[in-house]
């Protein structure tokens, strides 16, 4: 195999995967055993050559969602040994590698599980309540065409860092899944604080995050209770100062609201 | 067919404002009357759907993944170009056109790429206004870095997610106009067919992802912006269910597929590791500012990195090319990883790598600046391959990443069929046989935002219909042959995977229609592609059924187009006997095995029409006129 790592051995693994034939239907965890598995592979190759085989044999192969395969779409999930995203830290389920899990081992694999989630099939979820609290007021209302020159809006270099950090959300859904609330407040508070903290954003600040919240809780999303197990999982580092945020800047525009 | 490129007359730098003020307009309380279908939600789709819906249009835009946002631009790293000249060294809109056209190898048409350069100014403005954190200076200014065959920085980008945030903007602005009821979205909904009516495109079938319910939707207009078909590697950088079913379902329907051969193999991915390898991962070209590319100096040096003297490296891209060293044009600098290999100075244990070397960047800048520049990239690599690229050279070898080919579309981005458009990197226009760094977003964004607004407000004008529902016999023939396609994939119950099949066809196309090409090389392929497509339709095995969430199902339709045009593609290398940008014909190179072009007999573009299955296509040209320009060899020197 690759790289410059020669004691990599294949491994034998057991794995317990949700199947689910549709959102009506009844679950259960079936027990699958893998062999062969070199630790240069990722998770999701794991389970690809897993679905080879069932194909093979005939079965219906295992529904996951996935698309870009390097940590940015945000369309992989997975809860992996009780843990959304697996072991590694700051990782998607897709940048997982094998090499993080020994020969022997058994591997639970579930689904994201929260209320607004609904399964479709195995491993998918019906995500589509994290798109409609962007939709009430993710995006700041600018047409095309007709906005002044991008360097006539300078921004001090630490806040534009600060509202990158925010922005790389990448909506997997995994703040969901690992808090034991089912809120969605660290997704939510991640676009609100991106927009408060930039000038483009100052307009609509108030309007914003009173429509975001107000449809996070339409969808069902648990309340949060600070425990922080959202910003532990995240992949991409999300922090907890998010929250903190949404919480002023909700507080201060329901204060002041322009929401009549 | 004679092809229309439509170009307007006039000057290189007033066609595009003649142009718009020349085009027919659709009056703002018309607009509403128009419907206009989007097909794919990446920046060329979601860019389109959003500026289409701002103007009033009713805008239905489909995917296939569970979100808009997950598009692949997401996945785009290193930065989008724009001639803003905010650097003060030099930069200007002809002088991004004249790059452009160049590191395209001189095959795209210079209108097209001219209005590129000038509208590339808009889209930073556009991104910015809507909250996109692009990298500043302390000042507060916006921050710009080198690419690849660019001598200077116009390159704009976030960190190294500058897609990710483009295509965030981008998804914004869609989501303001869907909660206005403006766009209707169809996440979960691949497109399976196009619908003609009076010749002219009037809508789609398309196939729910979990339902599995087949579907028409009639539109004025469509749009498709479904990006690339480099999966037909099956090894590629695009995400996996990147596909080709979309562009060429509309292919066989009348709309001519241009240069199809054309291939960017990106040099800077991390190469692969086994036969379970599902995609590769590029490593952005920005590394390539920073990072010296090197392999040993002797064939068969199997010492680790570290120990390899200073003195016994060869840092090929800075001998080859002083000038540009590291930052050659993606095509010269896959080529000469692969010669390094060929020669078997190839590092690692596949020896199919060269090294990406940050020691002399981190030693000038220090660890800090380098690991704000490249963190999550140096993060990923990791990640992946276990290695730290801290301490030791990243390993690295070319992969498809993008294609230049795609639908023949004229000025007004509207393919052979009236009232189809193609946007963004699946149509064929700006980056001839070479795609420049930082291009790809610019292109995307400059179709959606500010090029279709125009153009087709122009063609509704000019064709004012009335709606058609879709119970028109033409829908009901087009979903009948969607499902007839459907139940012959689930009765064939053979023995072969679908995966196995695209690899198989990966592998051909790789080995033959890949970084180098010859005559013999791709008549063998031709016969083997056949070979393949027969066994396919005779031995595939697709379980399950059509009425439920069927990965295999929509795996097996997306393969069998790519068995489809992976011939086109071989035929359109055969086709050009010249070496220009990504295609690389081996009969046709320099003493110093550099691209030898053609230009008396190749400078065309290359236009194949669908003839019927395992019909001949035929071929048109659109002959190029470079009246700006001159030809010339290359040199990057």
């Amino acid at each position: 195999m690759a790289g410059n790592n020669p004691n990599s051995k294949p491994m034998n693994l057991t794995l317990k995967v949700w199947r689910q034939k549709n959102t009506q239907a009844a679950g259960r965890l079936e027990t699958y055993q893998v062999k062969d598995i070199s630790p240069e592979m990722s998770f999701l190759e794991m389970l690809d050559v897993l679905n080879e085989d069932l194909l093979r044999s005939g079965q219906d192969p295992i529904a996951f969602d996935h698309d870009c395969r390097e940590g940015i779409c945000g369309m992989c999930s997975l809860y992996i040994n009780g843990r959304a995203h697996g072991p590694e830290r700051g990782t998607t389920t897709c940048q997982l590698h094998m090499r993080k899990f020994s020969d022997g081992d058994t591997i639970t694999i579930e689904p994201w599980r929260a209320a607004p989630f609904p399964i479709l099939k195995d491993l998918t979820v019906d995500r589509s309540a994290l798109d409609r609290i962007q939709q009430a007021g993710g995006y700041i209302s600018v047409n095309t065409g007709g906005v002044p020159d991008a360097n006539e809006i300078p921004i001090p270099k630490t806040i534009a860092d600060k509202a990158f950090d925010a922005a790389t959300c990448i909506q997997c859904g995994a703040c969901v899944a690992a808090c034991k609330n089912g809120s969605a407040m660290l997704f939510t508070s991640a676009k609100v604080s991106q927009l408060a903290m930039l000038p483009q954003g100052q307009v609509e600040r108030k309007t914003r995050v009173e429509n975001m919240v107000a449809q996070m809780d339409k969808e069902g999303f648990g309340a949060c209770t600070n425990i922080g197990s959202c910003a532990a999982e995240c992949p991409v580092g999300i922090s907890l100062e998010n929250i903190a945020m949404l919480n002023r800047e909700f507080i201060s525009a329901k204060f002041t609201s322009e929401n009549v | 067919m004679i092809l229309d490129s439509k170009i307007p007359e006039g000057p290189l730098a007033e066609k595009w404002e003649k142009h718009k003020f020349n085009v027919k307009l659709v009056n703002p309380a018309n607009k509403r009357k128009y419907d206009i279908i989007v097909v794919g939600t990446g920046l060329a789709g979601a860019s389109a759907a959003a500026t289409l819906a701002e103007l009033g249009y009713n805008v239905k835009a489909f995917c296939f993944q569970d979100s808009p946002r997950r598009a692949h631009s997401i996945a785009a790293q290193g930065g989008i170009n724009a001639a803003k000249n905010y650097q003060n060294d030099g930069d200007s809109v002809y002088r991004l056109f004249y790059d452009t056209v160049k590191g395209g190898d001189y095959r795209a048409r210079e209108a097209n790429v001219y209005r590129l350069a000038q509208v590339s100014v808009n889209i930073i403005d556009q991104c910015v206004a809507q909250g996109v954190p692009f990298a500043r200076e302390y000042g507060g200014l916006l921050a710009n870095r080198s690419f690849g065959g660019a001598q200077v920085s116009r390159t704009f980008y976030a960190r190294g997610q500058t897609g990710q945030q483009l295509l965030l903007g981008a998804y914004s602005a869609l989501n303001r106009q869907i909660a206005y009821g403006k766009v209707k979205m169809y996440p979960r909904t691949e497109m399976l067919d196009l619908v003609m009516v009076d010749g002219k495109a009037r809508g789609i079938v398309t196939r729910h992802l979990v339902t599995g319910k087949i579907e028409s939707h009639s539109a004025h207009a469509v749009i498709l912006a479904t990006g690339g078909y480099g999966n037909v590697f099956y090894l590629s950088t695009n995400a996996m269910g990147s596909n080709t079913t979309a562009i060429w379902r509309a292919h066989k329907k009348g709309a001519l597929f241009a240069n199809p051969c054309f291939t960017q193999i990106h040099p800077t991915c991390i190469p692969v590791s086994g036969d379970y390898q599902s995609k590769l991962t590029l490593m952005s070209e920005s590394l390539r500012n920073d990072g010296r590319v090197w392999v040993p100096k002797a064939v068969g040096d199997n010492r680790a990195p570290g120990q390899i003297p200073e003195d016994e490296r060869d840092y090929f891209l800075e001998r080859k090319y002083p000038s540009f060293g590291n930052l050659v044009p993606r095509d010269v600098a896959s080529r000469n990883a692969k010669l390094a290999c060929d020669e078997g100075r190839g590092v690692g244990t596949t020896k199919l790598a060269v090294y990406l070397d940050f020691a002399d960047a981190i030693k000038r800048e220090g660890l800090d600046k380098i690991s704000q520049k490249y963190g999550n990239l140096f993060e990923m690599y990791e990640k992946i391959t276990g290695e730290n690229p801290y301490e030791q050279p990243m390993r690295i070898y070319p992969a498809v990443h993008y294609t230049m080919g795609g639908l023949w579309v004229d000025y007004n981005l509207m393919t052979t069929i009236p009232g189809l458009y193609a946007t963004g990197e699946c149509n064929f226009s700006d980056h001839g046989a070479n795609r420049l760094g930082a291009s790809a977003l610019m292109q995307g964004l400059a179709d959606g935002y500010f090029v279709i607004p125009y153009t087709i407000g122009d063609y509704l004008a000019q064709n004012p219909t009335s709606r058609i529902e879709t119970s028109h016999p033409a829908f009901k023939e087009a979903e009948a042959a969607v499902q007839a396609d459907v139940n012959r994939l689930l009765s064939i119950n053979g023995n072969r995977t679908v995966d196995d099949f695209h690899k198989a066809l990966g592998h051909i196309m790789w080995e033959y229609c890949g970084m180098a090409r010859n005559a013999e090389g791709l008549t063998h392929a031709k016969q083997e592609i056949r070979k393949l497509r027969d066994e396919f339709w005779r031995d595939v095995k697709v379980v399950g059924t059509n009425e439920e969430l069927n990965i295999t199902l929509e795996k097996a339709g997306r393969v069998a187009d790519f068995l489809e045009l992976g011939e086109l593609m071989v035929d359109d290398a055969l086709n050009r006997n010249e070496s220009c940008g990504g295609h690389f014909r081996e009969e046709y190179q320099t003493p110093e095995n550099e691209a030898l072009r053609d230009d008396e007999n190749y400078a065309y573009v290359a236009a194949w029409e669908y003839t019927g299955p395992n019909q001949q296509p035929v071929l048109h040209k659109e002959e190029l006129k470079f009246e700006n320009v001159k030809l010339t060899q290359r040199s990057y020197k």
